[in-house]
C-alpha cells in the first residue's frame, strides 16, 4: 500500500525542486541572449525589416546558428549542442524583448521537436544537422480554421503506390512563406474531428502541388496559407507511425505553446519596463505621472500578473526537459497566462503612454500587435482554459 | 539527494511511530490547535501530537535548535512537510507566535528574550495576539496613539487596540506603543510584550458580518509593563513592526494559497453537483471557464510561492514578494468564495437551519469572512502602494 501512494508524488516533488530559479549556466545563456538581441536586433531593426517587407533576417539566423541556438535541442550526434528546452526558452524570451523574429520557433521548437520525438534515425540524420547549421528551415502545417483547432483535420493523405497523395488546405502556417520543408498533419483514416487517424508527413517545400499564399498580419511575421493539391510523397516521408500522429502532434504543440509563452514573457516584461520608464520621466500637471495612485496601482497589478505568468513559464519549460506527465497542464497554464497577460499589459501600457502610444513612431504599438497575434497562436486563453478543464475531467 | 532520501526514511519512521491515528485525517476548523494556557484540546490526541512535535522542534522545523526549533534545512523541512502530507497528518499547532512573532524575535530580540519566549512558542505553551491597529490607526498604522509612559523600571501603557485576533483567547500580546509623542510618527514607536492577565487589560469581542467574533477590541488602562519586555531599541519599534508585517502578509497569503491556491478539494466536483454535468463536464460553459481560470490562478500562485521561497534561499529578499503574495493570495481567496457561492446558487447563501448542509453553511460564513482578507494585514491598496514604491520605484 505505501508504495502505491508514495513513490509518484515524491518523484514529482523531487523533479520540481530545481525548477523555478536559474542555474549559473542558465543565467549565462540568458545574459548572452539578452546582449545579442539588444545589440544585433533592437526594435529599430524590426522596423527596418517591416518597412522593407522582410519577415526576418536570414543573416541573423546564420549568426544565431553560429551561437549554437539552432541546434540547442539536438544531441551532439546530430550536430546539436544539447542545451535543452529550458535554455531554448530563455533565448526566445530575450528575442521577445526586442520583437525579434527568427526561425528559432517554427524550425527548432516545433519541427525540431517533432523530428526528435518521432523521426527515424535516417530522418534525424538528414534533417537535424542541416537545421543545426542554419541551412534548413521548417514549418509545421496543422490548422485549417481561423481559430486554433488541432482536432479538426480535413486534409487527407491517401495511399498511392508505395507512398501517399496529400490534399487539403492549411491556414496561418508559421514561417510558411520561407520554409524549405513542411511537416504536414493529414488524415489517413476517419473523419475531421476524430481524435485518431492522423499522420505526420515530411513534405519538401518545392514539391509539385504545394502552393503558398502569404498572409501578412499585424505583427508582420512570416505566415502563409498552404495549399496541398495532390502532393505525392514516398513512404519514408511519414514521420512516426501511420494513424499514430495525434500523440506526437499533441506533444509537439505543447512544446510550441511553451516556447511561444517564453517569447511572450519577454514581450510583456519589455513592454512593462518601457512603460515604467515613461511613468518616471513624463510630467503632467507639474508632476511625474508615476506619482498618481491611479497609475501606480495599475502598474503594481500588472507586475503581479507578470510575476505569476513568469512562474508558469519557468515551470512549463522545466516540465519539457524533465519529461513530466503534467506537461499538457503546464503548457496550457503557461499559454493561457501569457495570452491574457500580454494582451492586458500591452493594452494598459499603450493607454499609459497616451496619444504617443497610438503613433506608429512609438514602439508600444508594435508590442501590442505582436502580443495579439501570439495570443491567438496555438490556442488563446479561452482555448486553454477549456483544455485545462478537460484535462482535469470537468 | 541521497542524504535527503535517508532523512525521508527517518522522518517517515518517526511519524509512523508518533503521529496518533486520529491526527491523520483532514482537520475540521473547530479542531485547530492554537495552544496556550486556555487551549482545551477537544481531542486528547491533539495534545499528545503537539507535545511530540513540539518536543522535536518540528512545529517550527527551520528555527534554530538553541531555542527549541527543529534546526532543519529548507530541503529537510520540505521533506518533513511532504511526509506529513503523505499521511494526511494535521498541523500540530497553528499560531501567530510561529507565523509572525517568532521570526521577528529571532531577528531583533536579545539572547535572553529569545531563550525566554521562543521555546514557549515552539511548544505551543503561550498563545500570542497582535496589538497593532487602533480605532484611529488602520491603514495609517504609524499614526497609532497608545501611549507607553516611562516610569523608571516600567512603562505605563494607556490606549486601545482593535481587530486584535483572538485577544480573548490569547495569553500574551506583542504590541506597538508610542514612547515618544514629540518625534515624527515613525520614530516614536516601540515594540513591547506583555501578559494579557496584567491588571488593566480587558477585551471585548467584535461581531462581524459572518456572525462570528474572531476579533476583539482590547483596552489598556494603566497597564504596567516591565522595561525588560521592550524588544529592540526604544523608539525603534517601527522597523520590527514592518518586518513582522512581511511575515504576517506571507502567512495570510499562505492561507489563500492553501485554500484557494490548489483550488481546494473538489471545486470541479462541487460544480458538477450543483450546476449539473453533461458528458462529465460542468454543464454551464461560463461557470466552467471560471472554475478553470480559478484553478489556473491557484496553480500559478502556488508556483510563485515556491519560486519566491527558492529565490529567498538564493539571497534575494522576500520583502517585496510578501506584498505580491499577500495581494494576490487574498484576492484569490475572495474570488474562490465568490465562485463557490455562485456554484452553490441559493444553497450557498444560507445563514442557519436545516434547509442547508453543514458544508453549505460553512461556505456562506467563509465567503463573508473572506471579505476581510484583503483588509487585514494591510489592505490590498496598501500592498499595491508598497509594490509601486519598493519594487517599481515609482515616485511619491
Amino acid at each position: 500500500m505505501p508504495g502505491e501512494t508514495t513513490d509518484q508524488p515524491t518523484r514529482c516533488e523531487e523533479a520540481r525542486r530545481m525548477a523555478l530559479t536559474l542555474s549559473d549556466e542558465q543565467t549565462m545563456v540568458r545574459d548572452t541572449a539578452r546582449d545579442f538581441f539588444e545589440t544585433t536586433t533592437p526594435v529599430a531593426e524590426f522596423r527596418r525589416l517591416r518597412d522593407a517587407g522582410i519577415p526576418y533576417s536570414t543573416d541573423l539566423w546564420r549568426q544565431m546558428a553560429e551561437l549554437g541556438w539552432s541546434g540547442i535541442l539536438f544531441p551532439e550526434d546530430y550536430g546539436g549542442s544539447d542545451f535543452g528546452f529550458f535554455n531554448l526558452g530563455l533565448v526566445l524570451e530575450q528575442s521577445g524583448r526586442t520583437l525579434t523574429a527568427s526561425p528559432l520557433f517554427a524550425t527548432v521548437a516545433l519541427a525540431g521537436s517533432a523530428v526528435l520525438l518521432a523521426g527515424t534515425e535516417a530522418q534525424k540524420h538528414r534533417i537535424l544537422p542541416a537545421v543545426a547549421v542554419g541551412e534548413r528551415r521548417m514549418a509545421l502545417a496543422v490548422d485549417e480554421k481561423p481559430r486554433h483547432n488541432p482536432a479538426w483535420i480535413e486534409t487527407r493523405a491517401d495511399k498511392a503506390g508505395d507512398g501517399f497523395r496529400i490534399s487539403g488546405q492549411k491556414t496561418f502556417v508559421i514561417d510558411g512563406q520561407t520554409a524549405d520543408e513542411f511537416i504536414v498533419v493529414a488524415r489517413t483514416s476517419g473523419d475531421a474531428g476524430n481524435a485518431g487517424g492522423l499522420t505526420l508527413f515530411l513534405v519538401p517545400g518545392d514539391a509539385a502541388g504545394v502552393g503558398r499564399t502569404a498572409t501578412n498580419m499585424v505583427d508582420h511575421r512570416d505566415t502563409a496559407h498552404i495549399a496541398l493539391d495532390g502532393v505525392t510523397v514516398a513512404a519514408d516521408a511519414v514521420l512516426g507511425a501511420v494513424d499514430g500522429g495525434r500523440d506526437v502532434l499533441d506533444r509537439v504543440l505543447d512544446r510550441g505553446r511553451v516556447a511561444l509563452s517564453a517569447e511572450m514573457l519577454g514581450l510583456a516584461q519589455a513592454s512593462f519596463d518601457l512603460t515604467l520608464d515613461y511613468l518616471k520621466t513624463r510630467k503632467q500637471f507639474g508632476v511625474l505621472i508615476g506619482s498618481f495612485q491611479a497609475l501606480k496601482h495599475r502598474a503594481a497589478e500588472m507586475f503581479c500578473q507578470i510575476e505569476l505568468a513568469k512562474s508558469a513559464v519557468l515551470d512549463a519549460l522545466s516540465a519539457v526537459d524533465e519529461q513530466r506527465d503534467d506537461l499538457p497542464q503546464a503548457a496550457s497554464l503557461a499559454k493561457e497566462r501569457l495570452s491574457d497577460t500580454c494582451q492586458r499589459v500591452t493594452n494598459e501600457c499603450l493607454q499609459m503612454f497616451g496619444g504617443i502610444g497610438m503613433t506608429d513612431e512609438h514602439d508600444i504599438g508594435l508590442y501590442m500587435k505582436r502580443a495579439r497575434v501570439a495570443a491567438a497562436t496555438f490556442g488563446d486563453a479561452y482555448f486553454h482554459r477549456d483544455r485545462y478543464a478537460r484535462l482535469g475531467d470537468y | 539527494m541521497e542524504y535527503l532520501e535517508e532523512f525521508r526514511q527517518e522522518v517517515r519512521a518517526w511519524l509512523e511511530a508518533n503521529c496518533p491515528a486520529s491526527m491523520r485525517s483532514p482537520m475540521p476548523e473547530t479542531e485547530t490547535v492554537w495552544g496556550g494556557r486556555k487551549e482545551r484540546y477537544p481531542n486528547p490526541e491533539a495534545k499528545l501530537w503537539l507535545d511530540r512535535m513540539g518536543g522535536k522542534g518540528w512545529t517550527t522545523p527551520t528555527w534554530p535548535k538553541d531555542y527549541g526549533g527543529g534546526g532543519l534545512s529548507v530541503h529537510e523541512a520540505r521533506v518533513l512537510q511532504e511526509e506529513m502530507r503523505r499521511i494526511q497528518a494535521r498541523p500540530p499547532l497553528t499560531s501567530f507566535g510561529i507565523g509572525m512573532l517568532g521570526p521577528a524575535l529571532l531577528e531583533f530580540a536579545s539572547e535572553e528574550q529569545k531563550h525566554k519566549y521562543i521555546p514557549e512558542i515552539v511548544r505551543g505553551e503561550i498563545r500570542w495576539c497582535q496589538g497593532y491597529s487602533e480605532p484611529g490607526a488602520g491603514s495609517d498604522l504609524a499614526g497609532l496613539q497608545t501611549r507607553a509612559a516611562d516610569q523608571g523600571d516600567h512603562f505605563l501603557v494607556n490606549g486601545s487596540k482593535i481587530w486584535t485576533s483572538y485577544a480573548d483567547k490569547a495569553d500574551w500580546m506583542f504590541c506597538l506603543v508610542r514612547t515618544d509623542p514629540e518625534a515624527p510618527k515613525h520614530r516614536g514607536i516601540s515594540f513591547i510584550l506583555f501578559d494579557m492577565e496584567s491588571p488593566g487589560v480587558s477585551t471585548s469581542p467584535i461581531r462581524l458580518i459572518s456572525g462570528n467574533s474572531p476579533f476583539c477590541q482590547t483596552f489598556l488602562d494603566d497597564v504596567r509593563v516591565p522595561k525588560e519586555n521592550l524588544v529592540g531599541p526604544l523608539n525603534g519599534g517601527w522597523t520590527i513592526a514592518k518586518r513582522l508585517l512581511e511575515h504576517e502578509r506571507t502567512m495570510i497569503a499562505g492561507i489563500g494559497g492553501m485554500m484557494g491556491g490548489t483550488g481546494g478539494p473538489g471545486m470541479a466536483e462541487v460544480a458538477k453537483d450543483y450546476v449539473g454535468a453533461v458528458e462529465g463536464r460542468i454543464a454551464d460553459s461560463g461557470l466552467r471557464d471560471k472554475v478553470a481560470k480559478h484553478q489556473m490562478d491557484g496553480r500559478s500562485f502556488a508556483l510563485t510561492m515556491r519560486r519566491v521561497t527558492e529565490e529567498a534561499k538564493q539571497g534575494h529578499g522576500a520583502g517585496a514578494a510578501a506584498s505580491v503574495l499577500k495581494y494576490f493570495g487574498t484576492e484569490q481567496n475572495k474570488r474562490r468564495y465568490e465562485l463557490l457561492v455562485s456554484l452553490l446558487g441559493s444553497q450557498g447563501l444560507g445563514w442557519d437551519g436545516d434547509g442547508f448542509s453543514e458544508r453549505e453553511l460553512v461556505t456562506a460564513r467563509q465567503w463573508l469572512r473572506s471579505k476581510g482578507n484583503s483588509i487585514e494585514g494591510g489592505t490590498s491598496e496598501i500592498q499595491l502602494n508598497v509594490i509601486a514604491k519598493n519594487v517599481l520605484g515609482l515616485p511619491d
